[in-house]
């Protein structure tokens, strides 16, 4: 059980380093700007618009593929904080920001089906995901996209993950 | 993209195509081959692309990327096809990693087209072509042809 106890400062840096830990080793992640916001357990993966995401230059509109990259990485994170927060919050996983090998290896991605909802436009998009299950070998989650209407979602997707062994 | 223009024409016209949409360049992709509702559709390795940084192993992201792009060149050259697509939903199944540093190489296939929606499947391969890194069934718009 959590020290109720515990100084706030350190329980953040904590949560902070694992989540640094899980995203900053991934090449691809930094590539396309990708950031998380935390707000206890609950993340929303964030999205900056760039240029290089357009996909259809006349309307524009982002391209289904920037989309889909966002949704995998929303919902590959998702997966990988959620299974190892209670190890965190133990103590179990001393998460180090500056290395990743300091939290578990991501989940591998088996299938994701998304559907395009509305075209992206040239602005931020944000998304969250949700295990729907999650066992020792598999899981499901499922993650939603949006931008400036959390009411109307540009895509949402449902994927199937295989977990990391020994963790 | 719709015209009876030959072979390597119409690819250099769908090549200026891909190059004008800034995700398939930042990508690097290049089209291959095109026509009849067939799109071949690769592009190289980077380092900035990795997912993985245990293995090194490109992002499933990437894929669906260079999967989702070769789709919509094979509906946009299918001869019934005179206006633009967008994806309407997109499965993709990734069958093994694709081994780091080597090119990636998508073939699309519009196999099934109605006046609204065009069914699509695609498989992409690193070098090793016998056994495909990942597979794709969509379906895309075909967008009513503008007046004037």
């Amino acid at each position: 059980m959590a020290d109720r106890n515990e100084p706030l400062s350190q329980i953040k840096s904590r949560r902070d380093a694992a989540l640094q830990a899980l995203v900053a080793g991934v090449p691809f992640i930094r590539w396309l700007g990708i950031h998380f916001d935390r707000r206890g357990n609950e993340l929303t993966a964030v999205l900056p618009f760039d240029e290089k995401l357009i996909g259809n230059p006349m309307l524009p509109a982002l391209h289904g593929g920037a989309t889909a990259a966002f949704l995998e990485i929303a919902a590959i994170i998702e997966l990988s904080w959620t299974a190892s927060w209670a190890d965190v919050e133990e103590g179990r996983l001393i998460p180090d920001p500056t290395d990743p090998s300091s939290m578990p290896r991501l989940p591998k991605t088996v299938d994701m089906t998304v559907d395009y909802l509305r075209s992206g436009l040239p602005r931020d998009a944000y998304a969250r995901a949700r295990v729907v299950r999650s066992g020792r070998r598999y899981a499901s989650v499922q993650v939603e996209a949006w931008q400036d209407d959390r009411a109307r979602p540009i895509a949402q997707a449902t994927g199937h993950f295989v977990m990391p062994k020994n963790g | 993209m719709t015209d009876a223009t030959d072979g390597p024409v119409k690819i250099d016209r769908a090549q200026q195509f891909i190059t004008a949409l800034p995700y398939a360049r930042a990508l690097g992709m290049r089209i291959d081959e095109l026509g009849e509702g067939v799109a071949v559709v690769s592009m190289p390795f980077a380092d900035h692309l990795v997912g993985d940084p245990h293995s090194g192993v490109i992002h499933g992201g990437v894929v669906s990327a260079l999967m989702d792009t070769c789709c919509g060149a094979a509906v946009l050259s299918h001869p019934s096809v005179r206006s633009s697509t967008a994806t309407l939903d997109l499965r993709i199944d990734y069958m093994r990693a694709a081994k780091p540093g080597q090119r990636l190489s998508a073939r699309a296939e519009c196999y099934h087209i109605t006046r609204s929606v065009a069914f699509v499947r695609a498989v992409t391969t690193d070098e090793d072509s016998e056994n495909p890194v990942a597979s794709a069934t969509g379906a895309f718009t075909i967008e009513a042809p503008r007046h004037g």
